[in-house]
């Protein structure tokens, strides 16, 4: 692995204005929305860094998040380099400004891999991705609605599936269980554990 | 002339081919294949949402599901990412257990890749010794953790428990004959280790079995050599890893290029392809499992010697020992903490990768302090190699299309999640 403190402070020179992190040991950058494939681009070409594998994309959803991070937003897709060259990773976290109707620009003209992992966070998360060339429901069912892995969808979800031997065909109804959560999610004060 | 027209053709998700449960939309000029557009999801169970909604200790069992043919690489990548997030250190000789199981896990992928491939293209035999072999493997994860796929074996901070010292044996039923059953137990006479070591001994000889009916076939080389050919920018570009990646020619292996656990300390080679096609990647998986069988031996041969905790001792994380629970009140606290509440991860995220037999099995941890994850991304390797099913199909025959989902080695567990 190529020296952490070196990359990150590497990173810092090229990409002035934009946050860069070094956590467990791994660098994120944090950039808005708009200058995601400007900043992809440059990770991929630039022979300093030469991010040639897109590893993962990931959409997270902010909005039950504790602490207020980078303006409020909602969305962020995190893009997840690696540099077979280097032999080094980074995290690219890109934050989408409007909560309501979330747009961020198609990397698949940079990674042609980013294709299907675009299609599945549209699906699971509704964020749409400009220019994308085929951007369609990838995991959930066939005329499926809403966006399971958002924060506000129900874990149980809001409709069910059951043959209905009356008229003999399968059906489709709203869900008939409860929500059941056994452990409650807890978060610590700071401090703790130091009593 | 004869008006000629492409049509589509729906292929699965019910087709013995089709690996579980693919569904593919063929658009078709005759036989040729002009584009194939895989329908996925069908074993969609949302594990990363339900992952949110669990303990850190609850999601383990969620990992064994996903690859269900390579259950402890999956688990492994999540206890990394999670023992990354706590700093938490794992004992050596867990150390050790984990990458035995890995490659005995590996041993299971490639067997049940190389059977159902071979089946596909139209070899059973292969199908059926390789079925032979994963029965061995089976016992060893049953006698280690109890389960014979879904272990849960790997805990953050170690594993679940000591290799045990005696290998279960089989019994006489009526049903059965007393010699045949004395036969079965010959090699489990001793420890683990000494079946493993047996197994290990053995193993060579079958891989040998499976190459003369395969390597050299002429049907074989048919219907492998020059099919699904990708070239080493392109694999890069596709976000290809593991042996899709290797059988490019692209020298990358996590095991060796970014050493997690022990296997900077172990010798073995990274087998890589020159062409690309189906025919290359076969070898590079049967060169795999070689390697695998050298790294049991190195692991084996080191724990016989090496005694020692196998998981950490911080009860914070990981449960108190059962004794200590009957008489110490502090671990009796710290075991109703564990499983009822379960540990907080600081905040923050990682990401943590293992070289898992498909390619690069990886988890991205975000958490918010508390005591669940507050998202759980899994990459998963086969989600890239089947997203480039129609670049690799485009102009070969339907035939083709079976070998190379063979060669992509799908799983939907994965792929689905």
């Amino acid at each position: 692995m190529t020296d952490l403190k070196k990359l990150s402070s590497n990173i810092k020179k090229i990409f002035p204005g934009y946050q860069v992190n070094l956590q467990f040991d791994e660098i994120t950058l944090s950039v808005p929305a708009q200058d995601v494939s400007k900043v992809l681009k440059k990770l991929k070409t630039m022979s300093q860094l030469k991010f040639e594998q897109m590893i993962d994309l990931a959409a997270v959803d902010f909005s039950e998040f504790p602490q207020k991070n980078y303006e409020n937003c909602r969305y962020a897709v995190v893009y997840h380099l690696l540099s077979l060259k280097h032999n080094s990773r980074i995290r690219v976290k890109a934050f989408i400004k409007d909560n309501s109707f979330p747009v961020i620009e198609t990397i698949t003209s940079t990674y042609a891999n980013a294709d299907w992992y675009e299609r599945e966070a549209f699906d699971l998360f509704g964020i749409m991705f400009l220019n994308h060339p085929d951007l369609r429901r990838i995991l959930t069912d066939y005329g499926f609605i809403g966006h399971p892995f958002r924060k506000d969808f129900p874990m149980i979800g809001n409709i069910e599936m059951r043959y209905d031997p009356s008229q003999k065909r399968v059906i489709y109804q709203p869900v008939t269980i409860d929500p059941r959560n056994n452990v409650p999610r807890v978060i610590h004060d700071e401090g703790f554990r130091n009593g | 002339m004869a008006e000629i027209k492409n049509y589509t053709m729906n292929f699965g998700p019910q087709h013995p081919a089709a690996h579980g449960v693919l569904r593919l939309i063929l658009e078709l000029d005759g036989e040729v294949i002009q584009r194939a557009d895989p329908h996925i999801g069908l074993l969609h169970r949302a594990t990363e949402k339900l992952a949110e909604n669990r303990t850190y200790i609850q999601s383990v069992p969620y990992m064994d599901r996903l690859d269900y043919v390579s259950m402890m690489m999956n688990e492994h990548a999540y206890v990394m990412a999670i023992e990354k997030m706590l700093n938490l250190q794992v004992p050596i000789r867990a150390q050790y257990i984990r990458v035995l199981f890995d490659e005995i896990t590996r041993l299971l992928n490639h067997l049940l890749w190389l059977g159902c491939h071979a089946l596909d293209v139209g070899a059973m035999t292969v199908f059926l010794y390789a079925f032979r072999e994963r029965e061995d493997l089976f016992d060893c994860y049953e006698a280690v953790s109890g389960a014979r796929m879904h272990a849960a074996y790997y805990r953050p901070g170690g594993v679940y428990r000591d290799l045990p010292d005696h290998m279960p044996q089989y019994q006489n039923t009526r049903f059965s004959r007393p010699n045949v059953t004395h036969k079965l137990n010959e090699n489990r006479q001793g420890s683990l280790l000494d079946f493993i070591d047996d197994f290990a001994n053995r193993f060579p000889r079958y891989i040998d079995e499976y190459e003369t009916l395969l390597t050299d076939n002429r049907i074989w080389k048919q219907r492998t050599v020059g099919i699904g050919v990708v070239s080493p920018e392109r694999a890069l570009e596709l976000g290809f890893t593991g042996p899709m990646l290797r059988g490019s020619g692209i020298e990358w292996d996590l095991r060796k290029k970014q050493p997690y656990e022990v296997y900077d300390k172990l010798d073995f080679d990274i087998p890589v392809g020159v062409e690309g096609d189906c025919y290359d990647r076969y070898l590079v998986r049967i060169e795999e499992m070689r390697q695998s069988v050298n790294l049991i031996q190195q692991c084996s041969k080191w724990l016989r010697v090496n005694p020692g905790p196998v998981i950490s001792d911080n009860q914070k994380y990981a449960p108190p020992k059962r004794q200590d629970m009957k008489e110490d009140m502090e671990s009796m606290i710290h075991h109703f903490k564990l499983f009822t509440e379960g540990f907080h991860l600081p905040k923050g995220e990682a990401y943590a990768a293992v070289e898992h037999p498909k390619g690069e099995f990886g988890i991205y941890l975000v958490s918010d302090g508390a005591n669940k994850p507050y998202r759980l991304k899994i990459r998963a390797p086969g989600f890239a190699h089947l997203a480039s099913l129609d670049e690799m199909t485009k102009g070969h025959m339907i035939s083709d299309l079976v070998a190379i989902i063979g060669t992509q080695d799908i799983v939907f567990g994965e792929i689905d999640r």
